[in-house]
């Protein structure tokens, strides 16, 4: 157990209009994440406002900077950052709505016409034979929406019409597997300023990804297949 | 005349589910959740999509209500489910005594089943503990806890309803024994209004006897808090349950590139004070790795805590276990002598469906309607649709 003091970013529209950082001092223990802390502080204060939802990096729902960087706050352990102090404060390139909540509508209005299949086949335990009712395992797809990418993407933050990396991401994956999408049509509605040409490979997406969905390498496939196809003259 | 105003407290699974109802059958619907959806129990549940295996023998009317929505769900939710089907295994001596009792209780539940061999169990999961003597596969499945709710969401808010997070119920309004609406905190901004309505519905899970106690009646509900813990690898695709009677670690799950080892139980009087159980991560590790050795030396990815709405009076239970998972309809006009108040409590993510049939029910007699339920066969927007721009 330690005392750690977390400095966390208010702002209500109409109530704290200019944005604050409140400090509370906490007792933490060694497994609690910066969640368990906010649950903690919550009981006090009611008034703390954060999304969050399965409480084990699988909903994609607590994004937020803890110390600048974007995390879950589900699966960031407080003690593991090192730091007597901690920031903690609402995703960049998103509207806020009140503290650390930020407006999702925006980010899932990026995907357009890219309706990714949510259910792939399964790639683990590859030796394992399903039964004949099953025919064959499947997972959910890794992505959990979460929003870190954008937020860390310094690009999105230039241009407000650039999709972003979880909508390019998104595509790379209608691309590479199709599953009844119209592969063509998303390779061609990428292929702009607004869409894979943008991105400056700055890997920052990559780098915060809760989930190893890659979205910077996801951009680099996007580009590849796009230029092996004119290359080849048809597209 | 205008359409009935219902509003539900609570936005999990259950309030998604009658928000979706509801408006199914022309009632105008609002949803009031003092946090983000599903921020409560619902988010944080192991991601199970029930056969009712695991009540077949000890909570027979659960098993038989978990079976029936989980046919409903795979047709009215097409791509939220991963439908790997869960394998029940045998490993000591005293798991093949529950064996009998076991495949009885499926016949009579009605749940499907196949019995396969250990060689065969082994081939299709070999992670699996080599020592398994006995398998029985069931058409478990599994899930994200957070994007099923979205669906009903999604669908209810297209068919009208409105839902409101960060708005916290803070007082039941009342004209002598009626109620009349609800007086909510916006802790956006920060202000205190009152919503009216025709009938209020008390969907809010492990915090049900709190919303009760606002009207002055009481429902007997135990809020059961269980610890599971998720680690690093996709140990298994199908879900691992032991076969024996409920206990401490005796389930597995897959989910993405991730499994989940659930769960322990206990009892609490507030389920806001979700102390987690230090010792219970050991314990899931301990337990999980008597199914799949290997999750033993796994990395952790999280460990939660998580309150079960079950129905049960004080001093009825000390674990939880023997609590039965099935859910019950509160009308309080016959439960306390208020009218235009009912709860709905116990029940599961699994058949929160079913929950919102049977309340949505008796609202419409209380409100003089005849609308049958649909919700059996409307299929659900997918879960994107609930963060589309609100016109």
């Amino acid at each position: 157990m330690a005392e750690i003091t977390f400095k966390i970013f208010r702002y209500k529209p109409g109530v704290i209009d200019s944005p604050r950082y409140d400090t509370f001092k906490v007792d933490v223990e060694d497994y609690m994440t910066v969640l368990d802390v906010l649950e903690k502080l919550r009981l006090d204060d009611p008034t703390l406002t954060y999304r969050h939802s399965c409480h084990h990096g699988s909903c994609g729902t607590c994004g937020m900077l803890v110390n600048g960087k974007e995390v879950l706050a589900c699966v960031t352990n407080v003690m593991e950052l090192g730091t007597p102090v901690v920031t903690v404060e609402p995703l960049k390139n998103a509207p806020l709505i009140s503290d650390l909540v930020v407006d999702m509508v925006p980010f899932f209005e990026k995907y357009g016409p890219v309706e990714m299949p949510l259910i792939r086949e399964s790639e683990y335990l590859p030796e394992g034979k399903p039964s004949e009712e099953v025919g064959t395992y499947t997972r959910l797809e890794s992505c959990l929406e979460c929003g870190l990418c954008l937020s860390a993407c310094p690009m999105v933050a230039t241009d407000p019409d650039y999709m972003g990396p979880a909508a390019l991401a998104a595509a790379a994956r209608v691309v590479q597997e199709p599953r009844g999408q119209d592969a063509p049509a998303i390779l061609k509605m990428v292929d702009n300023e607004q869409g894979c040409w943008r991105c400056h490979s700055a890997m920052e997406c990559s780098e915060v990804c809760p989930n190893d969905v890659d979205p910077g390498g996801m951009i680099m496939y996007l580009r590849q297949k796009l230029i092996s196809r004119k290359l080849k003259g048809h597209y | 005349m205008g359409k009935p105003h219902v509003v539900i407290i609570g936005g999990g699974a259950t309030g998604a589910a009658l928000a979706h109802d509801l408006t199914l059958r022309g009632v105008r619907v609002t949803v009031v959740e003092r946090g983000e959806v599903t921020s409560g129990t619902t988010g944080r549940h192991h991601g199970l999509l029930h056969s009712g295996a695991r009540y077949a023998v000890k909570d027979q009317e659960s098993a038989k209500e978990c079976i029936q929505e989980n046919m409903i769900l795979r047709k009215i939710a097409p791509d939220t489910f991963e439908l790997n089907n869960g394998l029940f295994v045998a490993i000591t001596e005293e798991d093949m005594a529950y064996h009998s009792a076991f495949i009885d209780g499926l016949e009579t539940c009605g749940i499907p089943y196949k019995e396969i061999t250990p060689k065969e169990a082994l081939q299709r999961e070999p992670n699996l503990n080599p020592a398994v003597k006995a398998v029985v596969e069931v058409p478990d499945g599994t899930m994200d806890a957070m994007r099923l709710p979205l669906r009903f969401f999604a669908t209810a808010q297209s068919n009208g309803a409105i839902i409101k997070t960060y708005t916290e119920a803070m007082e039941l309004l009342m004209s002598g024994k009626t109620i009349t609406g609800v007086r909510v905190r916006d802790h956006v901004t920060e202000k205190d209004y009152d919503i009216g309505a025709d009938i209020v519905i008390n969907a809010s899970g492990a915090w049900s006897d709190k919303i009760a106690a606002m009207a002055g009646v009481h429902v007997p509900l135990q809020p059961s808090p269980g610890v599971l813990v998720a680690v690093y690898g996709r140990w298994n695709n199908m879900v691992l349950n032991r076969m024996h009677r409920s206990g401490d670690g005796d389930i597995i799950l897959p989910q993405r590139t991730l499994s989940v080892i659930g769960t322990s139980s206990w009892v609490v009087k507030d389920p806001d004070q979700l102390e987690m159980k230090k010792e219970h991560i050991q314990l899931m590790y301990k337990m999980g790795s008597v199914l799949v050795p290997g999750v033993k030396h796994a990395k952790m990815r999280a460990a939660w805590a998580a309150a079960r709405p079950l129905i049960g009076s004080e001093g009825e239970a000390s674990t939880g276990r023997e609590l039965s998972r099935t859910f019950k309809c509160f009308d309080h006009a016959d439960h306390g002598g208020v009218e235009g108040f009912v709860t709905i409590a116990g029940g599961k993510a699994t058949t929160a469906r079913g929950m919102a049939e049977v309340t949505t029910d008796i609202v419409m007699k209380k409100l003089r309607m005849n609308v049958p339920c649909r919700t059996r066969d409307v299929v659900l927007l997918p879960h994107t649709a609930y963060y589309r721009r609100r016109m």
